[in-house]
């Protein structure tokens, strides 16, 4: 493929992706060492799950309820993962036809390389951005969570070495560039209340999917809306 | 139920919604309301999570070193500190809490 100046933007825009996501990997690999799980578990989840969110959120659940929060644990992954169901459909026209090709596709079907594509202008480009990203994701999230997990390995103890606090830190991370709009916040501080009025009453694990069911009633009655909030502002809508 | 059957379903789960997107027609899911609820799930989790990793201790709630370090870590996060930095530093705020106190 002759370059362009639209496709070495997307290639330039990968691989500052790429990096800046492999940086994620190590304080998996340690949350998920300090977990309980072994390093070839920790391993596994990156090149077999390669979905942050659900690793993270399988790994908090396993964390405070143990193997006995199994059910919860996969639950909160598959509710974080069903994100990627939106992603794949708009990635299904960039990508193509050919089975073999849309199953590679899948996998490398994350927030970042849905991102990059996504940001890009020509078709040639899209495509480029979305498997290079993807690809460059990959091999550097893999590295960096084995690194992570052999350091947790190393340092051992969770608490007295403060990585419990690290772990909502890297979910706060998580979330922080998704509440740019008043709807967003909205669900988080109900999510985040309702999850903590229900740890001492449930199992846990299930605390955190009851507050899913509130990104249900916002987002099917479209409570507190973007629109409304243009609306509100006296801003032209779109 | 073992950890590893834990890790292979869940990893299951994971790649079959990754792979429905590539098998449905695109109609059936474009439309604003999936799309949203999909956007908020993932904000409402992610929020839920959060409260429980940094009130939660089992089944009971208690304020400990990981407020103040999840406060820390919101402030940075606002000034545009990277990711990796602020789960640090959050990690450290919360073990010198626990040294001294």
């Amino acid at each position: 493929m002759t370059p362009t100046p639209e496709t070495s933007g997307a290639a330039r825009a990968s691989l500052a992706v790429g990096l800046a996501t492999a940086a994620y990997g190590i304080s998996f690999g340690a949350l998920a060492t300090a977990a309980g799980l072994d390093v070839w578990q920790t391993c596994f989840l990156s090149l077999v799950m390669f979905t942050g969110g659900s690793q993270f959120a399988l790994v908090g659940v396993i964390a405070s309820g143990g193997v006995a929060a199994g059910p919860s644990a996969i639950a909160s992954a598959a509710l974080l993962g069903s994100r990627n169901v939106i992603y794949a459909l708009r990635m299904s026209p960039v990508v193509g036809s050919g089975w073999m090709k849309r199953i590679a596709a899948a996998h490398l079907t994350i927030d970042e390389s849905v991102a990059v594509s996504t940001a890009q202008s020509t078709p040639a480009a899209q495509r480029i951005g979305f498997w290079l990203t993807g690809l460059l994701v990959f091999v550097g999230w893999n590295l960096t969570t084995l690194v992570g997990a052999l350091i947790g390995n190393l340092i051992g103890d969770v608490s007295a070495y403060g990585l419990d606090a690290a772990a909502a830190a890297a979910f706060l991370g998580l979330l922080w560039p998704r509440l740019k709009h008043l709807q967003a916040q909205a669900v988080a501080v109900v999510a985040a209340v309702a999850a903590a009025l229900l740890t001492p009453v449930v199992a846990p694990g299930v605390p955190v999917i009851v507050a899913a069911t509130v990104a249900v009633v916002f987002g099917l009655t479209d409570w507190l809306g973007p629109r409304t909030t243009r609306d509100t502002e006296g801003a032209p809508l779109a | 139920m073992t950890l590893w059957q834990i890790l292979i379903l869940a990893s299951i789960a994971c790649f079959a919604l990754k792979l429905t997107g590539y098998v449905i027609p695109p109609a059936l899911l474009t439309r604003p309301t999936p799309a949203r609820v999909a956007n908020l799930l993932t904000v409402a989790l992610l929020a839920g999570l959060i409260a429980v990793q940094t009130l939660g201790q089992g089944q009971s709630l208690v304020l400990d070193a990981r407020v103040p370090a999840i406060l820390a870590a919101a402030g940075l996060y606002a000034l545009k500190v990277p990711f990796i930095v602020v789960v640090a530093v959050a990690a450290l705020v919360a073990a010198g809490i626990r040294l001294v106190t």
